[in-house]
């Protein structure tokens, strides 16, 4: 029951929210931070009842949806509406559960106008996203993937910046494209296995040939490439980052992309090790020079929301390097560094959205000396930069450098390369602290900006606890993800034993 | 049984770090009301001198552990950081061994008294409480880095104190160069620690641990079959990759005279007496990973001699007192690798505190003098300064004597062994000893000019808006006592030759054990052989201090005379032989090109070209797909409806 709870509270919160009078902002804002705090509590009370040593689903739900009849034969295949919640969504679970009243929060400052709209579409977005990392059945879950997917596209449409039209339909294009080759993966796969169960599907799916695998594989990995974003997918998210409003920003970065990171692992891999296995040089390479690429788009970016939304691309790219490096290592520190680069960036995104409401400008040029006006503001930009550069101690080191490990135990040239990006990260994100923050205030109307007020400094604590957090004792959510991890790793292992195998045969046949 | 009050030493100073970042916000807000207010600063600034005392005492009640029969090391318990996986665990312990507890004094001994110097030295800055915020989390960080258990551990305070080397360096940010400098640092020491993880995984990947005491044993019991060898020489080469960003040695020092943009006592804890010798306490503590890659050792050994050579040679021609400084530290950290490579690792400790106390009594009596003369860091803008401040004169000359190895000072005794250690080796090692003979000439030539232009000769500032002073007791003291330090340290290990020699040497020996048994053992030099080296290091550093003094002692002629009569070397010397400037063409230009390649080239033109393309061709064929965004609810139904029906048919058609 807790699962459902989860995704539809906010869903029922959207419904009442309806009722409520239209010019009542405070209201309405009051009221929808009601809601996602109870449902932060519950995503508490999920975290505790969570046991950390079961490897499969747990806390699961399953009742009948509906039937599709078959095509080639007599019955049905049964749809049903099956939650699970494991080591591999726990995190992200527990991330967006803890996001959202924060978020809630923040939108004072840049939603003025139809306010109960937008907040109708962040609850409805939270169901979205709740139902996509819960979701055991395809259909649910392709479902809540394009339900998530809606509310973003309305946020940036309408709430966006100027040239948000353009970011919208590009967004719409990019997102579209990968769900429409996902449904047809998913269409085959009923037709196939004729169930949508989940696990079923891992089960059947891990067991089919390399050659389908592969097939599979790529669809599913296209979409969720798309999302992540892959290089060189990514060109929909540093137009969608920019132009969105500051709390859409913070959903895409801190939930959304993590649909495709999420994915990639739970389908990716754990549906097709072995085409994974197969590709897993493939990805590592994208995912370095993902980071690589990344760090040099942000280097040369003026706008400073544009600077990190190219981040964004370098950090995910450490996020699929670790995750197809196929090690414990690489692995945990990969579902780690998802939690991570939602708060640090999401720390990020906040910050740049206040000083935005204050000088409405987002150009590197027009600031400087900022730290002097504003030392609290600073303070949690210096903070947020180093969390995100991976400084030891805050959560973006633990997640970066497992990944790095856990990449370098599995192949050392890649790991050299992406190694790298721990320089040019230093480099892009200093250069935009030294241009906003220090120097002298050479711009008279940065003279009399207004220092964060309560609300705003109440909004970020949480983050940045939870970052240093993490950087110190990070095994408390480590130990959350091993035992669905260690799982994923032996089939991984099977999978590459009976690819080792298959090879071998082949090389014996030849001579023949 | 677990001594865990060791936790105490770093955790003293953190918790400091804290108090005082919450006495600077209480500070900020005070001022909102009564703008200009110290606030609770000076409470602050003592604060962060009492933790340091206390870090101080406990560095002394583990020194007088350890010299307790039977005991090489204390240990506290570990803390359990990160679960890596099934066979790999981070665990963090604190550990004070021979060479941990010998750094550990160093570190909070100066480092205190570098903190009552910065009292007197930072008092009226606004941003007080925050210095000694910054100045206590870098104590505590320098303090990680030396007594982890574990090599993550040091790498966490190796990052720790290149965070609080960037703020300390930007701490003036308003000026626009302190900033740029800061970032310089950061990134230069990054490429540094870029070479670190890798020289630690590839490390842990041979071993399997990630702890010191474990990957020792293993290295020195030769687990490892010879193909395995490369591998092993690699970490090592990967890991002194990563000490020449933090020790600033060839390739990597050029961020370290910028570094000089800093408060002075800053230049002193940070950037002269403890961060940068991080790098030294590395490879001692690797040592039989060290030993067992002779070519990474020939490699450190030449890097050190180049470095020496190259800075010692810059700063002979520095206008800027912290800059002769910046450069002659280089120069010094250049000779403590020297002797790591010919693999007198206790040789290359002994400087590091000889050093420390010498290096860290210059800035702190420079900072003084700069202090006096209303922030003017010419020198061929002072001169004749012995007469208005008399007891930093005092100060700053025992360090010029000690560091220019002066006889039987401490700079002496160190300096003459790391090259006694290296003419032993013989050989190719020749060369580098001739190397640092002339480097040694140049020190001592310098260090008296500086001497000389600063305290000597007319006075050539302007008298009407400039009125040099003596600095206030709270910042002579500190001077006082380093200043017998750095004369005196010197019988910490005393040549062969002497009595009570090499006390150092045997107290470092369990930690240094296995390194010297790989490399067959320490040779010992005749009796003669060292004297003669000794007598030619007296006359070496005499002749400098001697040419260095009475070419300066009158004025700035000689430095004119020398520019005009080869103006290409003058400045070639002048910026460090160009070398900084070579990176700015070659590397830092292109890269910067590079990116905007990218972005531009590729990712707008090739890739969203690409993607606009389609766009585009959809827009055509559709027409409609325009009005999707224009805001109205109604056709964003008609749209997902239109989308949703699509899907339906396509669902149901690949169904049949």
């Amino acid at each position: 029951m807790l699962l459902s709870l989860l995704i539809f509270i906010p869903l029922l919160g959207a419904l009442g929210l309806l009722v409520l009078p239209s010019d009542r902002h405070d209201l309405m804002r009051g009221y929808t931070l009601a809601v996602t705090l109870i449902v932060a509590v519950l995503g508490a009370m999920l975290w505790f009842q969570f046991d950390a040593s079961i490897a499969t689903q747990q806390l699961t739900e399953n009742r009948h949806w509906f039937l599709i009849p078959y095509h080639d034969a007599p019955g049905f295949v049964e749809v049903r509406y099956a939650l699970g919640v494991d080591g591999i969504s726990i995190l992200l679970v527990a991330l967006t559960a803890f996001l959202m009243p924060l978020v809630v929060l923040s939108t004072p400052g840049h939603v003025k106008h139809r306010v109960k709209e937008f907040l109708v579409w962040l609850l409805v977005m939270q169901t979205g996203m709740m139902g996509v990392f819960l979701a055991m059945d395809l259909v649910l879950f392709y479902t809540f993937w394009e339900v998530s997917l809606v509310p973003l596209y309305f946020m940036l449409g309408i709430w966006g910046g100027e040239r948000r039209l353009y970011a919208t339909v590009k967004f719409f294009l990019y997102t579209v494209a990968g769900s429409l080759v996902m449904l047809i993966a998913a269409v085959w796969m009923y037709l196939h296995f004729h169930t949508t169960s989940i696990p079923e599907l891992t089960e059947l799916a891990a067991a089919s040939s390399l050659e389908v695998q592969g097939w599979l594989f790529a669809a599913f990995a296209l979409a969720f490439a798309i999302k992540v974003p892959v290089i060189p997918f990514h060109t929909w998210l540093a137009d969608a980052h920019t132009e969105a409003p500051t709390s859409g920003s913070v959903i895409l970065a801190g939930v959304l992309l993590k649909m495709g990171t999420y994915g990639l692992l739970r389908f990716g891999i754990g549906m097709f090790p072995q085409a994974a296995v197969a590709s897993s040089t493939a990805f590592m390479i994208l995912g370095a020079v993902g980071i690589v690429y990344g760090a040099f788009l942000a280097m040369a970016q003026t706008d400073v929301k544009r600077l990190v939304a190219c981040s964004s691309v370098s950090h995910l790219g450490y996020v699929v390097l670790g995750m197809f490096a196929l090690t414990q290592s690489g692995l945990r520190g990969s579902l780690l560094q998802m939690v991570n680069h939602g708060l640090s960036t999401g720390l990020l995104f906040l910050l740049i959205g206040m000083i935005y409401e204050r000088r409405h400008t987002r150009e590197l040029k027009d600031y400087g000396g900022v730290a002097a006006v504003m030392p609290v503001f600073a303070f949690f930009f210096v903070f947020a930069v180093l969390s995100s550069v991976g400084l030891p101690g805050l959560n973006g080191f633990i997640g970066e450098w497992m990944i790095l490990l856990g990449s370098f135990q599995a192949n050392p040239w890649i790991a050299g390369i992406a190694v790298t990006g721990v320089i040019f990260g230093a480099v892009y994100l200093l250069r935009a602290t030294r241009l906003m923050l220090f120097g002298e205030v050479t711009n008279e109307a940065n003279q009399k900006l207004q220092d964060l007020n309560l609300r705003e400094v109440g909004l970020m604590v949480p983050i940045a606890v939870l970052c240093v957090w993490i950087g110190v004792a990070p095994n408390m959510f480590l130990d959350r993800t091993t035992a669905s991890l260690d799982l994923l790793a032996e089939r991984v292992e099977a999978a590459q034993t009976t690819l080792e195998l298959s090879a071998a045969e082949a090389s014996t046949e030849v001579p023949r | 049984m677990h001594d865990n009050w060791l936790w105490l030493i770093p955790g003293l100073p953190l918790l400091g770090s804290l108090l005082c970042a919450v006495m600077y916000a209480v500070t900020l807000r005070q001022r909102k009301d009564s703008p200009g207010t110290e606030g609770l600063g000076p409470v602050a600034g003592w604060t962060a001198v009492a933790m340091m005392a206390f870090a101080f005492v406990l560095g002394l009640k583990g020194f007088f552990g350890l010299r307790v029969e039977g005991v090489t090391e204390l240990s506290s318990a570990a803390w359990d950081w990160i679960h890596v996986s099934d066979s790999l665990n981070v665990d963090v312990a604190m550990v004070l061994d021979r060479l941990s507890g010998a750094m550990t004094l160093v570190v909070t001994g100066v480092g205190l008294l570098i903190h009552i110097y910065a009292v007197g030295y930072m008092k009226g800055d606004p941003g007080f409480a925050k210095f000694f915020a910054y100045l206590n989390l870098f104590v505590a960080m320098m303090l990680v880095l030396i007594l982890s258990s574990s090599i993550v551990g040091t790498f966490v305070g190796w990052e720790g104190v290149g965070l609080c080397s960037y703020l300390l360096i930007g701490f003036w940010y308003r000026k626009g160069w302190p900033a740029e400098a800061a970032q310089k640092a950061f990134v230069v020491n990054r490429i540094g620690d870029a070479a670190f993880l890798l020289g630690m995984f590839l490390l842990v990947q041979l071993v399997g641990s990630f702890d010191y005491a474990q990957i020792n044993s293993d290295i020195a019991l030769q687990n490892f079959d010879a193909s395995k060898a490369w591998q092993l020489g690699l970490a090592a080469l990967l890991l002194f990759g990563g000490a020449c960003g933090k020790s600033a040695q060839i390739p990597l020092f050029v961020w370290l005279p910028d570094a000089m943009a800093g408060p002075t006592p800053v230049s002193a804890l940070i950037h002269a007496a403890t961060m940068v010798t991080s790098g030294i306490y590395l490879v001692i503590r690797l040592n039989p990973l060290y030993a067992s890659a002779p070519a990474v050792m020939m490699t450190i050994a030449i890097v050190g001699a180049l470095t020496a050579f190259v800075a010692g040679s810059s700063a002979l021609r520095q206008r800027d007192l912290k800059g002769v400084l910046a450069y002659s530290t280089v120069s010094q950290l250049g000779y403590m690798f020297l002797a790591l490579g010919v693999g007198a690792w206790s040789t290359a400790l002994f400087h590091v505190i000889t050093h420390a106390f010498f290096k860290a009594l210059l800035f702190l009596a420079a900072g003084s003098v700069i202090h006096g003369m209303h922030d003017e860091k010419d020198m061929h803008k002072m001169g004749g300064l012995r007469k208005h401040m008399p007891k930093t004169f005092l100060a700053f000359t025992a360090g010029a004597a000690a560091l220019s190895g002066l006889p039987l000072l401490s700079g002496f005794f160190s300096k003459d062994e790391i090259l006694a250690m290296t003419f032993q080796h013989g050989g190719v090692y020749l060369l580098l000893w001739g190397i640092g003979i002339a480097t040694a000439a140049m020190t001592a030539y310098y260090s008296w000019r500086m001497v000389a232009l600063t305290f000597f000769g007319e006075e050539r500032f302007d008298a009407a808006h400039v009125h040099p002073h003596e600095s206030p007791r709270l910042m002579t003291m500190p001077l006082y006592a380093l200043a017998v330090l750095a004369i005196g340290a010197g019988v910490l290990n005393l040549p062969p030759v002497l009595p009570a020699d090499g006390y150092l040497t045997h107290w470092l020996e369990p930690v240094t054990r296995e390194g010297t048994r790989i490399l067959g053992g320490a040779h010992h030099m005749s009796h003669t052989t060292e004297w003669l080296l000794l007598g030619l290091g007296s006359v070496i550093a005499l002749a400098g201090a001697h040419f260095g003094f009475h070419h300066h002692k009158r004025g700035i002629g000689a430095d004119q005379a020398f520019e005009a009569k080869r103006p290409q070397l003058a400045a070639a010397l002048g910026d460090a032989w160009g070398i900084d400037r070579t990176y700015k063409l070659w590397i830092v230009g292109p890269i910067m090109l590079g990116a905007r390649m990218i972005a531009v080239v590729i990712d707008q033109v090739i890739i969203d070209g690409a993607v606009n393309g389609l766009g585009r061709l959809a827009q055509s064929t559709g027409h409609r797909v325009r009005k999707t965004a224009d805001g109205s609810l109604s056709t964003y139904g008609l749209w997902m409806g239109g989308a949703a029906c699509t899907l339906v048919v396509l669902w149901m058609w690949m169904g049949n």
